[in-house]
C-alpha cells in the first residue's frame, strides 16, 4: 500500500499547468481566520429516514389496500467530527447512508434529529453561510449534458459570485490541469467520456475554492488512469489548497491511500472509526490473524458482509417516490 | 464619522446588490445558452405557435362565411385584431409558465437540481433570473408571432397607443413572475408528473381570462375567477390600447389590479416556492430523475 501512497504524491503525467491560486472573495479575511475556532465538520446524532409510499397511496380512505408506508432508515444516530485539512473517508456498500449523508451536509436534505455544523454553521438553520463553505463531486457527472464544460462551469461560478473573466481564465487552467484538452472545453458535455465528465466534475467543485469538499464516490466507475488523475488531485486540494475533504467510497485502496480517518457505515450507522492502521490492528487482534487484517477483512468483520454486497435497500430509491 | 459610516453601508449594500445581480444573469446565460443548443425545439415551437395563432386568427378573417352575415371590413378588422392579440398574449404566457417549469424540469431530468439548490443563490435572486430570460423569451416569440400575422392578415392599427401596451405588458408581466413560480413549485415537489400538471393552470388561465372570447359570456361563477387572473386585464388593457388607442390613464382600471397581483403574487410565490423546498429538503425530493 505504501507503493501506492508515492505513486499518487508521484503524477505519471507530465504537469505543465498547476492549479490556481484558491480564490477568497466569497469569505472574507476575517471569516477565514475564524475557519480554525472551529471543527471543520460536526455530526451529531443525526438520524433521517424517508417514507415509502406503495404504488397506489394517492387513494384515500385505506383504498390502497395493504399496501403501507415503509419507513426506512437511511442514516441513524450518527455521529462523526473532522477537524481542518483531514481528509476523512466513510466506508461503506451501496444502499448503507453515504449518499444520504453527503445530502445532508450539502444542505440538501434537513436532519429529522440531531444536528450537523459545517465550521460552526447550522445546515438546517444557516443554510448560505453553509453553502457559500462548501461544494459537491457525486458519483453522477451532473451537469447540462447539451452545454459544453465551459458553459456548465460558468453557470456554476457565476452561482458562487465569481466574475466571468476570472471564471474563464480558472476553468481553463483546472480543465487543462485535468488533462482536457482545450479543444474540448467548448465541446457538448454529451460527446465526453465518463472519466472525462467526472473530470469537469471535480473542476466544477474546486472552482468555487470550497473550504469543505464532498466527494461522494468520485472515482466510481473510471478507468485505473482517470482514477489515478482524480486521486492525485484531491491529495493536491488538501496539500496545497487548505481543503477539508470528506469522501465517501467503497474502493478500499483508494480510502486508504487518500484518508487520514476512515468511518465505516453499514446500515445508516457509523460502526467502526480510525485510522486504516487503527482498523487494521483492531481487527487483526479481534479475529486472532498472525498477520495484518486487509482493509476487506476490516469491512467483513465490522459489516459482516462483502463489500461488493449491496445493502439489501438502495438508499436513492428511498427517497422522493411521490411521483 | 456618521457620514462615513452610511457610506460604507451603502457601498456594501451596492456591492451585494451588484453580486445579487450577477447570480441572476447566471440563469438568463445558461438558459440563452439551452436556447441556442436545443434549437430545434425551439423551431419547433415558434412554429407551433405561429400555425396556432393563424388557425384562430383565420376564424374572426372567415366570420362571414361561417355566420351567413355580412361584415364591414371595419368590423371583420377589429374582429381579426382581437383574436390576433388573444394569440399573441396567449403565446407570451405559455413561453413564460413553460420556461419557468422546465426549468425545474431540466434542472431534474439533468441532475442539476441539486446543484443549483446547494449554491449559495437566494431564491429570490434564483428565480428573478429565471423568470427574466422566460421573460424576454416570450417577448421574442411573441414578436416574431405578430410579424408573421402581419403577412398573412391586413390588421389597422392606426390608433394603436403603443406606449400604453407597453405599460399593460410591464404590469402583467410582474404578475406573471408570481404565477410562474407557483407553478415551478409542482416540478420540484411531484418528480415525475410536475410538469404536466403545471399545464392545468395555463390550462384554467386560457379558459377564464378571455384570451379567445370576452369573459362575459362565461358562466357567472367562472367569471368570478376571470377577475383574479392577472392575464384578463392583460388582454383588456391590451385591446382597448391597440384597437381604441386609449391612453395609460384611461387604462388605470385594468392597471391598478395588475399591479396589485404584482405585488401579491410574486412575495406569495416566493413564500410557497421557500415552504415547498423545505419540505422537498425534509422528504428527500430535490434529487435526480431520469
Amino acid at each position: 500500500m505504501a507503493i501506492l501512497k508515492d505513486e499518487l504524491t508521484t503524477p505519471t503525467r507530465p504537469e505543465t499547468v498547476t492549479l490556481p491560486e484558491r480564490r477568497t472573495s466569497l469569505i472574507s479575511a476575517a471569516e477565514l481566520a475564524d475557519l480554525d475556532n472551529h471543527d471543520a465538520l460536526a455530526i451529531r446524532r443525526v438520524s433521517k429516514r424517508f417514507v415509502k409510499h406503495g404504488g397506489r397511496s394517492w387513494l384515500p380512505f385505506g383504498l390502497a389496500g395493504a399496501r403501507r408506508p415503509k419507513v426506512v432508515r437511511a442514516v441513524e444516530d450518527v455521529s462523526l467530527t473532522i477537524r481542518r485539512r483531514e481528509i476523512v473517508g466513510v466506508l461503506g456498500s451501496n444502499g448503507s447512508g453515504k449518499s444520504t449523508l453527503i445530502r445532508l451536509i450539502s444542505t440538501l436534505l434537513i436532519p429529522d434529529a440531531g444536528s450537523v455544523e459545517v465550521f460552526g454553521h447550522d445546515v438546517a438553520r444557516e443554510e448560505r453561510a453553509v453553502q457559500r463553505l462548501i461544494n459537491r463531486v457525486s458519483v453522477e457527472a451532473a451537469f447540462f449534458r447539451k452545454l459544453s464544460p465551459m458553459e456548465n462551469l460558468l453557470y456554476s461560478a457565476r452561482l458562487y459570485g465569481l466574475p466571468a473573466r476570472e471564471a474563464r481564465e480558472q476553468i481553463n487552467a483546472i480543465l487543462a490541469r485535468l488533462g482536457i484538452k482545450p479543444d474540448r472545453i467548448g465541446q457538448p458535455l454529451e460527446s465526453m467520456s465518463r472519466g472525462m465528465q467526472q473530470k469537469v466534475a471535480i473542476a466544477r467543485a474546486f472552482l468555487t475554492a470550497p473550504i469543505l469538499l464532498l466527494l461522494d464516490e468520485p472515482t466510481t466507475g473510471l478507468d485505473p488512469r482517470s482514477k489515478q488523475d482524480v486521486q492525485v488531485f484531491v491529495r493536491e486540494l488538501r496539500d496545497t489548497h487548505d481543503a477539508t475533504i470528506l469522501l465517501t467510497t467503497h474502493d478500499m485502496d483508494e480510502a486508504e491511500a487518500l484518508c487520514d480517518r476512515i468511518a465505516i457505515i453499514d446500515g445508516g450507522r457509523i460502526v467502526a472509526e480510525d485510522t486504516a492502521e487503527g482498523l487494521r490492528r483492531a481487527v487483526t487482534a479481534r479475529l486472532g490473524l498472525d498477520r495484518p487484517a486487509t482493509l476487506t477483512e476490516v469491512f467483513m468483520a465490522y459489516t459482516g458482509r462483502d463489500w461488493e454486497q449491496d445493502e439489501p435497500e438502495d438508499e436513492e430509491d428511498n427517497e422522493a417516490d411521490d411521483k | 464619522m456618521l457620514q462615513a459610516r452610511g457610506l460604507a453601508v451603502a457601498r456594501a449594500t451596492l456591492s451585494g446588490a451588484r453580486a445579487e445581480a450577477g447570480k441572476g444573469y447566471a440563469f438568463i446565460e445558461r438558459n440563452w445558452y439551452l436556447t441556442k443548443r436545443y434549437w430545434a425545439w425551439e423551431a419547433v415551437w415558434v412554429t407551433y405557435n405561429i400555425v396556432n395563432a393563424l388557425s384562430v386568427t383565420f376564424i374572426a378573417a372567415s366570420a362571414g362565411q361561417i355566420s351567413g352575415q355580412r361584415f364591414s371590413p371595419a368590423l371583420l378588422n377589429q374582429f381579426v385584431v382581437y383574436l390576433a392579440i388573444g394569440t399573441a398574449i396567449w403565446t407570451y404566457i405559455s413561453v413564460v409558465f413553460d420556461q419557468v417549469t422546465e426549468t425545474v424540469t431540466m434542472e431534474r431530468w439533468e441532475g442539476t437540481i441539486e446543484y443549483t439548490f446547494m449554491a449559495p443563490v437566494s431564491r429570490l435572486t434564483h428565480m428573478f433570473g429565471t423568470c427574466a430570460f422566460a421573460l424576454l423569451h416570450g417577448f421574442a416569440l411573441t414578436a416574431v408571432q405578430l410579424l408573421v400575422m402581419g403577412a398573412f392578415f391586413h390588421m389597422d392599427l392606426s390608433h394603436a397607443a403603443w406606449g400604453a401596451a407597453v405599460v399593460i405588458m410591464l404590469a402583467g408581466s410582474i404578475s406573471l413572475i408570481g404565477l410562474g413560480t407557483i407553478s415551478a413549485i409542482l416540478p420540484m415537489l411531484f418528480t415525475e408528473r410536475g410538469a404536466q400538471m403545471a399545464y392545468i393552470i395555463r390550462a384554467i388561465i386560457l379558459l377564464i381570462s378571455g384570451v379567445y372570447y370576452p369573459i362575459t359570456v362565461l358562466p357567472g361563477w367562472l367569471q368570478v375567477f376571470s377577475h383574479i387572473s392577472p392575464a384578463t386585464y392583460m388582454l383588456e388593457g391590451l385591446r382597448l390600447s391597440i384597437q381604441q388607442g386609449k391612453s395609460v390613464v384611461a387604462l388605470w382600471p385594468d392597471i391598478w389590479p395588475l399591479l396589485i397581483c404584482g405585488v401579491v403574487s410574486v412575495p406569495l410565490g416566493l413564500y410557497i416556492f421557500n415552504r415547498a423546498e423545505r419540505f422537498a429538503k425534509r422528504t428527500g425530493r430535490l434529487k435526480r430523475n431520469g
